[in-house]
């Protein structure tokens, strides 16, 4: 699974040779081949390294603030998001639909990394949530949808379905 | 910028180490928040992951994360924090960048406040983590956070903490019986550890009859009646008996007053027949088959109580007197059933007796209940050209009068039972589902008689030529089998709110003990004991496929005795693959893995590597131990007995670990320190046994008692241990003596395994008498005597040739090839008599 979202996330970054990959260890962790040194270990790594391979830095945070916050939700992918249980994912979903309360992206204004990965590791999350519940998470709606429509970011993943309209009222939540 | 951090907390550590080194101004206030450390930026966004936090300190005050750093950073959240308990942990080559280590540090200083260091591969950490632990900052962030109490400052962060997940990530069936426990349970826990066992208790022998008693839990266990006919499979034999029988053998070591009945029900069609096939009575019949069941269940280490039959005069007594009292209360209706009756034999013939042609689809050889071809159900009366199996004649349909248990009648009394049953009693979930889909079905009248000889007769005078149908007085056996255990039976059965009753069973017998049963009982209206708790498990399959007598599939009866492998081992087996929430299967591969595994590898090994014995400290290891002790404690009382099993091999393993890791065998040898600490961790272990074996003691008695003859463990161990709520105490102290060690296990071999699995796969005939054993030689190691015979003269033979050529002085190479012959045939032989091939040294040329 890993990998594929790193060869999508290579095809978005137009890099035009693709990487080899292998994985490790009972889960999978994804390796990088790299021709001028060691090998590098861990999906949040090897994404950050692709980025500044295709020269978009910018898409790892442009100050030291950013660049901490999108550290921070590339860990949350790798650690919450990718073991959480059934209980836990009600409570994933809440506190990201406070936290996109008043941001487009979640690294403030600006589209990246973290973005991406987040989309990937949730898609599967948000594939099994009916109706209601993606209006009562709305923010975190909003987000995904956006995301996903984003130019070249969705590439192994089918798109999910997002009314426009409302069909619970405020009353149902 | 503010930034939150909390007591005890270890990411903290982290946080507060880097923002000393990097001299980056921030207020530090104590606050207790839900996710801490956290960090307010000054632009008003949080940061709440302590990695993240580190990661901005650094890059503010001018130190960047290089790749390898990002790396080390992702591995440590998310795979070092888990590892938060573990103390064996790999690590790859020292390093010098700051960040990382101190990530490192924080988590790995607060596990070793005691004096182990890495030796081995792993030494190198040791200079890596002096150099670190010696930088200022690190020092005095520990000293913040922890407040000078080591392990103890960081223990009521932790217990606060969610149970580690397992890496399969989403689990289905989360395990609710994982809690964190409280400063006074741990307390409470290490004041019991130093008692010892000179306060407790002594257990005492069982005494018979065992009767319920005032003031104490008394437990009424029954398994389903094997039916004798039948010599028993492994699935029968983990469906019933031996699920009781180590929730017994538990319910005994707590303390609990029980009783476990059990034995052969005996009446019904199939020992007619088999009689008749036999040449036998049936009472014959039972007798024989019944000491059979008897013999493979004694094998089995199955400790009932009372092993009986239902076929005794207490059976009658108690039947009968049931029957009346639903015929007084009005609970039966007569009514007439028409059914096909061989005039030839004089009998009515039950619907598999009859073949005819299926009145839908012509097939000729349609059985009187349903169609092979079609499949669709009929009745024996609607075949065309019927034919009693046994003698070819046709039948007669006849009107025959039987009586009919109104269960309609009974239903709003047997709903009301249910529903405070199913509520206050543990029942599981399959036989809830089962008893819920009989009810939405409707209940309809059931037929109580059947027109047989071989059955308890029913006392009324229109019904003079009728028995009970066996499903009606089967589970009366239950009562009738504790009658002649006691005189006093009543005092469990007539007893529901002193008695607990537990009745397990595989899930085919669920409606009989859930709706039938107890509304013979209700309706009888004698204040009967019904089931507060139904067991019932799914089924066992055997390999890939079901196991079948007929066709020689599977292990059956005493087979298993015959195989060499120990009875405990065969329990320990089928406990392990208990079908409990869904079918499994038995596997001979798999058997042989666990036992070479968990038996052999963990458990064994465990308990071989101990050596001597000093008294103890506590140390927190022993609060994992306690933690899986509850765990189990509580899992087996919900008789979720697999997992219960799997809780004891994992204290098995956490054994290993503290011994793999301490080395008191290498300590030993050291200085003062080291010597006590190996003392101690021996000491620690040597307790852990005594514990594993009482554990052990509901799934592998013998091994249990192994266990403890090798530690030369007081018998009081036994009871102290499970007694009330449970306890772990200190029961060999210092100076004790252990016995001799020697090994619990067998392994078992890849080829041995094979051979069994290919003897039970369905290529032996079926039931071939004695006689036929005396021809068939080949065993296991392919030792044939026959052959044997046939190549000791071909050698013979041949060395006479190979000695002839050499007098002629033949040809090199004619000798050569003949000598290669014979030597291949003196191979073949050794084979055949059970020999080593080897051949013997070569004997020189000699010269003439």
């Amino acid at each position: 699974m890993a990998l594929r979202e790193l060869s999508s996330l290579e095809k978005y970054l137009g890099l035009k040779k693709p990487n080899k990959y292998s994985t490790q260890g009972d889960k999978k962790v994804p390796v990088l081949q790299n021709n001028n040194g060691p090998p590098l270990l861990g999906l949040a790594t090897i994404a950050c390294h692709l980025a500044k391979e295709a020269k978009r830095p910018e898409l790892l945070g442009d100050t030291a603030e950013s660049r901490a916050v999108v550290q921070q939700w590339l860990e949350y992918r790798v650690t919450k998001l990718d073991s959480c249980t059934k209980e836990d994912i009600k409570f994933i979903l809440k506190d990201l639909n406070l936290y996109l309360q008043d941001k487009v992206y979640l690294a403030g204004n600006r589209f990246t990394v973290a973005d991406t990965l987040m989309y990937y590791g949730i898609h599967p999350l948000i594939v099994d949530l009916a109706i209601q519940e993606k209006e009562q998470y709305v923010n975190v709606t909003r987000w995904f949808d956006h995301i996903q429509h984003y130019p070249g970011v969705r590439h192994h993943l089918p798109p999910v379905v997002v009314l426009k309209n409302r069909i619970y009222t405020s009353r149902h939540h | 910028m503010e930034l939150f951090v909390s007591e005890g907390n270890p990411h903290c550590l982290k946080v507060l180490a880097a923002l000393e080194v990097t001299g980056v101004q921030c207020m530090v206030p104590f606050l207790s928040r839900p996710t801490l450390p956290a960090l307010l930026l000054p632009t008003g966004l949080h940061l709440f992951s302590s990695n993240a936090i580190c990661r901005y300190l650094f890059e503010v005050s001018g130190q960047e994360c290089s790749e390898f750093c990002n790396q080390w950073l992702e591995w440590e959240a998310t795979d070092l924090q888990l590892c938060l308990n573990c103390l064996y942990i790999g690590l790859y080559d020292p390093f010098c960048d700051l960040l990382p280590s101190f990530l490192i540090f924080s988590l790995l200083s607060l596990l070793f406040h005691f004096p182990v260091s890495f030796t081995g591969e792993h030494k190198s950490v040791n200079g890596w983590f002096d150099r670190v632990a010696s930088i200022h900052s690190c020092l005095s962030a520990a000293q913040k956070v922890l407040q000078g109490k080591g392990l103890q400052g960081m223990k009521s962060y932790m217990q606060r903490q969610p149970a580690p997940q397992s890496s399969q990530g989403r689990n289905t069936q989360p395990c609710n019986c994982e809690r964190a426990f409280s400063e006074e349970e741990l307390e409470a826990a290490i004041l019991n550890w130093s008692k010892g066992l000179s306060t407790s208790p002594l257990a005492t022998d069982r005494q018979h009859p065992i009767l319920p008693q005032e003031g104490k839990r008394n437990i009424l266990v029954t398994s389903a009646l094997p039916y004798v006919n039948n010599v028993p499979h492994l699935g029968n034999i983990i469906g019933c008996v031996l699920s009781a029988d180590v929730f017994s053998r538990y319910g005994r070591l707590r303390g609990w007053n029980l009783l476990f009945v059990c034995g052969t029900d005996e009446y019904g069609t199939a020992t007619e027949n088999k009689a008749r096939e036999e040449g036998l009575t049936p009472q014959l019949i039972c007798d024989k088959y019944h000491a059979v069941h008897s013999s493979i269940y004694k094998w089995f280490q199955i400790d009932f109580d009372f092993f009986g039959r239902t076929t005794t005069e207490k059976q009658t007594e108690i039947a009968q007197d049931i029957f009346w009292r639903l015929h007084k209360n009005g609970f039966l209706v007569e009514d007439t059933v028409e059914q096909l009756r061989c005039e030839q034999c004089q009998r009515f013939l039950a619907d598999r007796f009859v073949e005819g042609i299926c009145p839908h689809c012509k097939y000729p050889e349609a059985r009187g209940d349903q169609c092979d071809k079609c499949g669709r159900l009929i009745n024996a009366v609607e075949l065309r050209e019927p034919q009693c199996k046994v003698c070819r004649q046709t039948p007669v349909i006849r009107s025959s009068k039987h009586l009919f248990l109104d269960l309609p009648k009974l239903e709003t009394q047997l709903e009301q039972w249910l529903e405070k049953s199913t509520s206050t009693g543990d029942w599981t979930t399959n036989a809830k589902q089962i008893t819920r889909s009989w009810l939405r079905d409707g209940l309809k009248p059931r037929c109580i008689t059947r027109d047989l000889l071989w059955g308890t007769p029913v006392p009324h005078p229109d019904f003079k030529e009728k028995v009970f149908y066996v499903w009606f007085d089967a589970p009366i056996g239950y009562l009738s089998i504790t009658a002649n255990y006691t005189d006093e039976w009543e005092k469990w059965w007539k007893n529901p709110h002193q008695v607990e009753l537990y009745n397990f069973m595989a899930k085919d017998n669920v409606p009989f003990h859930s709706v039938v049963f107890p509304c013979s009982l209700l309706g009888a209206q004698d204040n009967y004991t019904l089931v507060s708790h139904l067991v019932a498990t799914e089924y066992l399959n055997y390999e890939d496929t079901k196991f079948s007598k007929s066709r020689g599939v599977g292990v059956f009866g005493d087979m298993a005795k015959d195989t060499g492998i120990p009875a405990d081992v065969w329990r320990f087996y089928l406990l392990y693959v208990r079908p409990e929430g869904q079918d499994s299967a038995f596997s001979w591969a798999d058997m042989a893995l666990k036992n070479n595994s968990e038996l052999l590898n963990n458990l064994g090994n465990f308990i071989n590597r101990l050596v001597m014995v000093i008294c103890v400290i506590m140390n927190s290891y022993l609060l994992h131990l306690i933690c899986e002790c509850y765990s189990l404690f509580s899992l087996s009382e919900k008789k979720l007995i697999r997992d219960a099993l799997k809780h004891i091999l994992n204290i098995s393993r956490h054994g290993n670990q503290y011994i793999q890791v301490n080395e008191p065998w290498k300590n030993i040898k050291g200085g003062d320190t080291e010597r006590q600490r190996a003392g101690t961790v021996t000491g620690v272990s040597v307790n852990i046994a005594c514990l594993l074996s009482v554990m052990l003691m509901p799934y592998m008695p013998e091994v249990s008692q192994t266990i403890r003859n090798q530690l030369n463990a007081p018998q009081s161990c036994v009871s102290t241990m499970l007694q009330d709520n449970g306890t772990f105490v200190c029961s060999l102290c210092a100076g004790h003596r252990i016995g001799t060690v020697s090994p619990l296990f067998q392994k078992l071999e890849a080829d041995q395994i094979e051979a069994l699995k290919k003897r039970f796969g369905g290529q032996q005939p079926a039931a071939v008498p004695a006689p036929a054993a005396a021809v068939e030689v080949v065993t296991v190691n392919g030792v044939d005597p026959e052959k044997a015979k046939q190549l000791t003269q071909a050698v013979a033979e041949q060395g006479d040739k190979v000695r002839a050529l050499k007098a002629q002085n033949a040809e090199k190479t004619v000798i050569t090839a003949e000598v290669a012959k014979l030597l291949d045939l003196k191979k073949q032989l050794a084979l055949a008599e059970g020999k080593s091939p080897e051949p013997a040294p070569q004997k020189g040329k000699k010269k003439k």
